[in-house]
């Protein structure tokens, strides 16, 4: 068994490469670094979650993947095309969901295709696929405003979905929800991604998240923002957050997340910690 | 009253049949509610009223008239009748002409402001370009353009309707710009991220999310285009809401002037709710919109 998926992965092609990117913000007193030397590469169907404090620079990363931002050095490229904005293949869900405030649910979940000039029929057949996958039918005539956070996040997941995305990028997406809502829709990520194979890369500061969720962990240090390790998570799915398996993982990556922490912050700051 | 109270008193009773009883409560406590705004609406322009009444016949001038006398000069300008003049029955040419000089200016300065402003707020070489120009003009209160527009429109509508334009076009230019410039940058990114690109932008993103800045600007400049209307009709016109109180002026019928200034404040506040029933129904989508 864990062979097999072994050797799947290993098979998978090469989606996205991120090679040697640089990132540099002019600043007030010169340019911050906020990138240095990144590389990663992802294979199609990985979850990859970017975990790191904050100020490392992985939403910046995850900004640069979905071409909001451009490096100031190196490429991402996806399918070996270099990335230089934002376009269908690479799905963002926002932390503020960012849905449009004047559609309903439906007009927010079909948005994309439409503006992309899909025909009618494949939308209305799309749109109702994906309501129901996120659990959302009996809600499609509602404003924004009349959800709930979780399902906010819902709308916005399925929205990217629907515009048939190649890749899912999420910036720290149920950072503001409460921690019951949060491991429900953690569960239903998981289902969707095994349902659609969508490739996924997860910007988060939560440890557990990160466990819960990846295939690959990336761990990610601040100031310049680079990458310090990548641990593969090898547990079984659905993953029991009790089991001393996953414990011992957890211990693991948080070990490797305070100890540049530690190396990072002053004296002071270390004690707190 | 009672009776009302005894209807709603019943929705607080036992869960058996309540759907029921709140089905029929409902109405009557919007109709109690409505009752109620009315009622606290009148109190003030009553006493207003009564306080003109009251000061005209204590001081006993010759120069304001009664309230009384306004009505009896409102009948007679609206059905005539009564005193047989020129005014007599002229209600609806004047009116209509100032309507649809206030509407011409009005939707004028819509159709060129919106675009305008929806354009100025988000390519800033349209900025740079205009910015400066507009901010030097907008300062000239409107009655200043008089004399120039007397001579660029001649005497006549079309003077009235470019003053009513000038008036209006700032507030809905303004708060269309304000409205693009405060959209979440988050919406455009989503936007662009699902594939909605260029000039697709304005009508999916920049429109819709100005909306609720526009209809701001709208009501404002349908206020300033109704006060504006005297001033355009000064102009030489010989029909309308604004020649109407000029000529009373001239003639010193103030019973004439009080009913074109009534006359159009009740139009002015009618155009405003029409407004608002345009907003209410196209923001229904918005949480912080309401009647």
């Amino acid at each position: 068994m864990l062979e097999t998926q072994t050797h799947q992965r290993a098979a998978a092609p090469l989606i996205l490469n991120v090679n040697g990117v640089h990132k540099e913000f002019a600043a007030s007193n010169g340019t911050v670094e906020a990138l240095r030397g990144v590389n990663i590469k992802i294979n199609k169907g990985d979850f990859v979650c970017l975990l790191g404090a904050s100020g490392c620079g992985k939403s910046t990363l995850l900004r640069i993947i979905a071409g909001f931002e451009t490096a100031t050095r190196g490429s991402v490229a996806v399918y070996g095309t270099e990335v230089d904005r934002p376009g269908p293949d690479r799905g963002m869900v926002f932390q503020d969901y960012a849905l449009f405030p004047w559609l309903t649910v439906r007009e927010n979940i079909n948005f994309g295709p439409r503006h992309r000039g899909v025909p009618t029929p494949d939308i209305v057949k799309s749109t109702d696929r994906f309501l129901k996958m996120v659990g959302l039918t009996a809600f499609a005539d509602r404003y924004p405003h009349q959800l709930s956070g979780g399902m906010k996040q819902r709308v916005a997941i399925a929205r990217v979905l629907a515009n048939d995305t190649d890749i899912l990028l999420m910036d720290e997406p149920f950072g503001a929800l409460d921690a019951l809502t949060r491991s429900k829709l953690q569960e239903e990520l998981i289902d969707i991604w095994k349902a659609t194979k969508l490739t996924v890369i997860f910007v988060t500061h939560s440890v557990e998240e990160a466990v819960v969720l990846a295939d690959k962990v990336v761990v990610m240090t601040a100031g310049p923002g680079r990458i310090d390790a990548e641990i593969d998570i090898d547990l079984p799915r659905p993953r029991d957050v009790s089991s001393p398996e996953f414990n011992t993982l957890r211990r693991d990556v948080t070990r490797r997340l305070t100890s540049h922490i530690a190396r990072s912050q002053p004296v002071s700051a270390t004690a707190d910690a | 009253m009672s009776v009302q109270t005894a209807v709603a008193a019943p929705s607080n009773g036992p869960a058996t049949g309540t759907a029921k009883t709140t089905g029929t409560a409902a109405p009557a406590n919007g109709l109690r509610q409505r009752l109620r705004t009315i009622a606290l609406a009148s109190i003030v322009p009553l006493c207003l009223l009564f306080m003109w009444d009251f000061m005209v016949r204590w001081t006993g001038t010759r120069l304001i008239p009664l309230p009384s006398g306004v009505a009896t000069m409102m009948w007679d300008f609206a059905f005539g009748g009564i005193y047989d003049d020129a005014y007599s029955a002229s209600l609806p040419i004047h009116f209509w002409k100032s309507v649809q000089r206030v509407y011409g200016g009005f939707l004028l300065a819509a159709v060129t402001g919106i675009p305008l402003g929806l354009m100025l707020g988000r390519i800033p070489l349209l900025r740079a370009l205009l910015d400066p120009m507009l901010s030097l003009l907008r300062p000239v209160p409107v009655t200043a353009w008089l004399p120039l527009s007397m001579i660029f429109f001649g005497l006549g509508p079309k003077s009235a309707i470019f003053l009513v334009f000038l008036g209006a076009f700032y507030p809905i230019l303004l708060n269309t710009v304000f409205g693009v410039k405060s959209v979440d940058a988050r919406l455009y990114e989503a936007a662009e991220m699902l594939g909605c690109t260029g000039s697709q932008m304005f009508r999916a993103v920049v429109l819709p999310a100005a909306l609720p800045s526009i209809f701001n600007g709208l009501r404002l400049g349908a206020g300033f285009a109704w006060i504006l209307i005297v001033v355009g009709e000064m102009t030489g016109v010989p029909e309308g809401l604004g020649a109407v109180i000029m000529d009373g002026r001239t003639l010193s019928r103030t019973d004439l002037v009080i009913t074109g200034m009534i006359i159009i404040g009740i139009t002015g506040f009618l155009s405003d709710r029409i407004l608002v029933l345009l907003s209410n129904y196209f923001l229904r989508w918005s949480p912080q919109q309401h009647a």
